[in-house]
């Protein structure tokens, strides 16, 4: 407001455009409490007793108690731990697998000129758009026939290893695109080698794609709960999802609490991503969906 | 261009004398080099994608169900399919719902994304901060954890109703009644609209602001600019955020899956077809039954997409025009 005597045409459409600005945050603020509004609502449920879940309607619990965290991590015939330890097992392998295998196809893809390349893009493009749950009775099928049903770590991560996850090629390569072609010049008149180029070039510089590709990898896996649902059948082997879903069995309002405490933990991790990776995700987001 | 390439001509002459390995070979070891690098793509695509899709496609054909052994599997011709269509009211049920789940949440869901957007793209301090948090129910809301969150948020005593007690209004249980299970799918659908949003925002930002100093001059005001440059401008964008939210909301398969404990209801009102398909291959084993579920599925989609592109080329505007 200081600087309006250095120039009135701007002074005189500054109110109005503060007063506009104030609007748009009064109504992204009411938006935002909207679409908060179930989470907090669940973060407050998880600390709340037994009693207050019934009588206490506000969202925030009168005293917050740690009951609900002790009862669902034990309540199951199973340790919730053991749920945890399985499904960062299984997000583990996947994220490993995923980087290494989208990787190398996306080199290829991005950098190497080979017979039927275009066509084996396409295809690739094209599986893009195949819904994966369809693939799901054939794959178990297949799954079944080669006798892996009963140790699910290999239809869970084995798909991984040979890149079929087609967005992270595609967001790789696109990454890649966008590498300088005189930096794989520059090593070839050194003398490397499509393998040195790779190792010495495309894979370093690729590092923020691996990134996110980890990232998106981990969060989708940890969430997962069709795949997991078919091929999980031992309650040893289950993973937070399919564990979670037990407190359903057990509806009624005395398993609410420890419901809500576990679902709380199992987002924490999802939620810590999201805190330190923020930009990185938003930005994910972006590179794969707009320069097709 | 010109003065490189002779540069690396000379450079490979002066590091190269045997020049027998020269020119002919050099795009050759690439070529191997290709398929060497492509080869766990191109086992994935056999072994986990093309041989499935056409094992199952045979199996369609077949009453096939997961207790017995393939040998055991006779050929029904198209007795499935026929099935499908003439004979089994649950399958048309599970349709009819999908296609009502998808036609309500994703123009929802795409309305909220871009009119967030359209506040959030301006520069000003904490913006970032408001973006994040709109993204966030999108990477947490295909989890389990929030489909039960629902389901304890719209039953009998939970935090709808209390809210809706607060205008006097008595609840009832959202996710019990055949009338509104399915509209606490949508909802729970349309709350995720961060990552369209994204997605929209970053379209925004790629419009030069050139485009709405020109429309201004020609006396064009708000209205006019959003609908004479934005929408045009955003076109690609909003088609893109189209097809994949239809794909995605054909495939829900989760929310409803812990919504309904596993059984598509009340009254098969929350039946996604993804859902019917899980029940019928792995509840009732009936397997060739599923897959003719899952090649019908993967036809309409194809024809849905098709439908996207054939139509798109009217109302999506590509700006730089070499670019198709």
């Amino acid at each position: 407001m200081a600087t309006i005597p250095a120039s009135a045409p701007v002074s005189s459409r500054r109110p109005s455009r503060t007063a506009r600005q104030a609007v748009r945050i009064a109504i992204l603020v009411a938006m935002l409490a909207v679409v908060l509004y179930p989470l907090v609502w669940m973060l407050g449920s998880a600390f709340k007793s037994k009693a207050e879940i019934v009588n206490n309607l506000s969202v925030l619990p009168r005293e917050w108690t740690p009951g609900n965290f002790r009862e669902g991590w034990s309540s199951l015939d199973v340790s919730f731990g053991r749920f945890f330890i399985n499904s960062a097992v299984i997000a583990g392998l996947t994220v490993l697998a995923n980087a290494a295998s989208c990787l190398v196809t996306a080199y290829a893809f991005a950098r190497l000129r080979f017979p039927l390349r275009k066509f084996w893009f396409a295809i690739m493009i094209g599986t893009l758009l195949l819904p994966g749950d369809v693939l799901i009775i054939p794959q178990y099928i297949l799954f079944k026939w080669l006798g892996w049903i009963d140790t699910p770590l290999l239809p869970l991560i084995v798909p991984k290893l040979l890149a079929t996850e087609a967005f992270f090629v595609f967001l790789m390569v696109q990454f890649m695109r966008g590498i300088p072609r005189e930096l794989d010049e520059a090593a070839r008149i050194d003398g490397c080698g499509p393998y040195a180029v790779f190792r010495y070039v495309l894979a370093p510089l690729s590092v923020p794609a691996i990134v996110t590709t980890a990232i998106f990898s981990f969060i989708w896996t940890w969430n997962d709960f069709f795949t997991q649902l078919v091929y999980l059948n031992d309650l040893q082997k289950y993973t937070v999802p399919i564990g979670l879903r037990l407190f359903m069995d057990s509806t009624g309002q005395t398993s609410l609490g420890p419901m809500f405490a576990m679902s709380v933990l199992s987002l924490l991790p999802i939620f810590l991503f999201f805190v330190a990776f923020q930009r990185l995700l938003v930005e994910g987001i972006n590179t794969s969906g707009l320069k097709g | 261009m010109t003065a490189t390439s002779t540069e690396t001509v000379r450079g490979q002459q002066v590091r190269v004398p045997t020049a027998r390995r020269g020119p002919g070979r050099g795009p050759r070891r690439e070529g191997v080099a290709g398929y060497v690098f492509l080869s766990p793509w191109l086992l994935g695509l056999m072994g986990i994608t093309a041989i499935p899709m056409l094992l199952s496609l045979y199996l369609s054909f077949t009453n096939y169900d997961t207790l017995s052994s393939f040998s055991d599997a006779q050929w029904i011709g198209l007795d499935n399919y026929r099935k499908l269509f003439t004979n089994d009211p649950h399958y048309l049920h599970a349709v009819r719902v999908t296609v009502v789940f998808a036609l309500v949440t994703v123009p929802l869901k795409l309305t909220a994304a871009l009119a967030v957007a359209l506040l959030l793209n301006r520069t000003w301090r904490g913006v970032g901060i408001f973006r994040g948090l709109f993204y966030l129910p999108s990477l947490l809301g295909g989890s389990v954890a929030l489909a039960l969150v629902w389901f304890a948020m719209f039953s009998r005593d939970g935090a709808f109703n209390t809210l809706l007690s607060v205008f006097g209004v008595t609840g009832r249980s959202w996710v019990n009644d055949p009338d509104s299970a399915l509209g606490t799918l949508v909802i729970l659908g349309v709350w995720q609209f961060g990552a369209p949003m994204v997605i929209f925002l970053a379209g925004l930002k790629q419009i030069p602001s050139e485009l709405y100093e020109a429309a201004a001059v020609d006396g064009a005001g708000k209205v006019s600019s959003f609908r004479n440059v934005t929408l045009p401008m955003l076109s690609p964008v909003l088609f893109f955020n189209l097809v994949m939210e239809t794909i995605r909301a054909f495939q829900g398969f989760t929310s409803a899956y812990v919504i309904s404990n596993g059984t598509g209801g009340p009254v098969d009102s929350t039946m996604l077809y993804t859902l019917y398909l899980y029940i019928k291959g792995f509840t009732d084993f009936e397997m060739g039954y599923a897959s003719a579920m899952a090649w019908v599925f993967l036809v309409a989609i194809g024809l849905i997409t098709a439908v996207f592109f054939t139509t798109g080329r009217f109302w999506v505007h590509y700006s730089d025009g070499d670019d198709r």
